[in-house]
């Protein structure tokens, strides 16, 4: 493969606003800049609006009532138009039981009307990426929590083109499962500008380049990261020092608003 | 009404027999009258010895059920996909749909024999009415209740509409479909009978009748046999073709 020399911003967010119906306001005129490749974080407490952001950055409605609204600017990094495909990973894997392993991959190709014969080469050879090498033929029921996580991950890498989006896609497997996810994660995505969005202080230092720590003030706070490239080690005493404080920075933010 | 368990196909013929066998014991003890209550033995007798009586009528509610069964299915899967995929049709037909629940349809077996004759007609729609408005609220309801999770991978996969109704809304509702197709196979007997009893010249409803008009309680009991036979067979075969609807829910669960 030819190597391509990333852009240094490849999404630009602006004027982002989300009021649900009766309620003020969770954020108003956010802006956030994705660089052309690397992991931003966005960590915050429930509610603060991280997930609703997540999907209007990806173009998905958001329920917000009558009287709310959610209003998003979505440009390259010239101020173009938006023209990257973007992959989505949700929260629970989302494999469809009626798809085997293989066709859950490549869901995007059906989904688009394309040439199956070469979307399934292509999916085959994710599957052996992440792992699964001869279980394409499996239907989603017959595999665990931890290889069912690995198909939407080899689904997303199927779609990955440039832009992946991540809503807390680790939060339902187990530690050492999890651990093993995130450094899987790590290495497939490494050419990829992900933004993940995350209740799990440990995952977002292990993975992030870049950390936004969502304040109650309604912006987003950068925080510092432990020192060295990601995928870090969970043991790492810098690791665990960092997360202590950002634990209290959290606890700070609260759900709830903190005059100081 | 989920999957049967295994033990259901070792059990219920054992459980069957028992019963059979204490309704003969409970016959041979308190003899009464063969009227009232012949026992199972003469019920076999007497469906071995008029089988060349009762196969044509068998045929007929037999061809009923089955027509029956297309049309209902048929007319309440299409209801269901129009309800589905038009907000334009479901206003005004969602609520007649629910509201329709509610009619008493045996009622209507009378109407159907004044508008269609002693014919097969009036059966095969007594059938199909019965069959159609399960079908179409269980399909209906499948269609509706998609995985928002799925239609969300669909949107930014830039799937169109007509390819996010056939590869994901669909599949995911071939489930509640399958429930229809159990409840319709349940159906379809009664409405065929219901329509015979109405008012008919042939099928085992009308033979029942004039059994019972005769005091040929054995007959009446024999017809019922085979009407009963009918619909185990009918409720046995969507089992087998939701089995092949729906091939991943064969697959052991962790």
């Amino acid at each position: 493969m030819v190597p391509v020399v990333p852009p240094a911003e490849i999404l630009r967010i602006s004027q982002a606003s989300l009021c649900f119906a009766g309620d003020r306001p969770l954020f108003e005129a956010l802006s956030l800049s994705l660089p052309g490749r690397g992991w931003t974080c966005l960590m915050g407490r429930s509610g603060c609006g991280k997930s609703s952001l997540l999907r209007m950055v990806a173009g998905l409605p958001v329920e917000v009532g009558r009287q709310g609204h959610a209003h998003i600017e979505r440009r390259n990094g010239e101020g173009g138009e938006l023209s990257v495909p973007i992959a989505w990973m949700p929260q629970r894997d989302m494999l469809m039981p009626w798809r085997r392993a293989v066709e859950n991959v490549a869901v995007g190709a059906a989904l688009r009307g394309q040439r199956w014969s070469d979307a399934r080469e292509r999916a085959e050879a994710l599957l052996e990426r992440v792992g699964l090498a001869g279980l394409g033929a499996r239907w989603p029921d017959s595999l665990s929590g931890g290889q069912r996580q690995r198909v939407a991950l080899a689904r997303t890498l199927f779609e990955a083109g440039g832009v992946v989006l991540m809503d807390e896609p680790f939060s339902a497997l187990d530690a050492l499962t999890r651990l093993e996810l995130q450094d899987l994660a790590a290495e497939v995505l490494a050419e990829q500008s992900v933004l993940l969005v995350t209740h799990d202080p440990l995952e977002a230092l292990r993975l992030a380049d870049t950390l936004y720590v969502f304040g109650a003030d309604a912006r987003l706070h950068a925080m510092a990261l432990p020192p060295g490239d990601p995928p870090r080690t969970p043991g790492d005493v810098a690791v665990a020092g960092v997360q202590a404080a950002l634990f209290e920075r959290l606890r700070g933010t609260g759900g709830e608003r903190t005059d100081a | 009404m989920r999957e049967p368990e295994r033990g259901a196909l070792i059990w219920a013929p054992v459980t069957i027999l028992v019963l059979l066998l204490a309704w003969q014991l409970l016959v041979m003890l308190l003899r009464p009258p063969a009227y009232l209550l012949p026992d199972p033995l003469s019920v076999f007798e007497t469906l071995i010895a008029r089988i060349s009586l009762i196969a044509p009528h068998a045929w007929v509610t037999l061809v009923e059920m089955l027509l029956g069964l297309a049309v209902g299915v048929s007319g309440g899967v299409l209801t269901a996909l129009a309800l589905a995929s038009s907000a334009l049709l479901r206003r005004p037909l969602l609520p007649l749909l629910i509201a329709s629940q509610a009619v008493p349809l045996f009622a209507l077996a009378p109407l159907m024999m004044l508008w269609f004759g002693y014919g097969m007609t009036p059966k095969v729609l007594m059938a199909a009415l019965i069959i159609y408005f399960p079908v179409a609220s269980t399909c209906y309801d499948g269609l509706r209740q998609t995985e928002r999770g799925w239609l969300d991978l669909a949107l930014i996969m830039r799937a169109s509409p007509l390819r996010i109704m056939l590869l994901v809304r669909l599949p995911a509702a071939l489930p509640s479909f399958c429930s229809g197709l159990r409840l319709a196979a349940i159906c379809a007997p009664i409405g065929a009978v219901i329509g015979e009893w109405a008012g008919a010249s042939a099928g085992l409803g009308y033979l029942m009748i004039q059994a019972n008009a005769q005091m040929q309680t054995a007959l009446m009991f024999a017809a019922l046999l085979v009407l009963i036979v009918f619909a185990l067979l009918l409720y046995a075969a969507t089992e087998l073709v939701a089995r092949w609807l729906l091939p991943w829910r064969a697959v052991s669960h962790r």
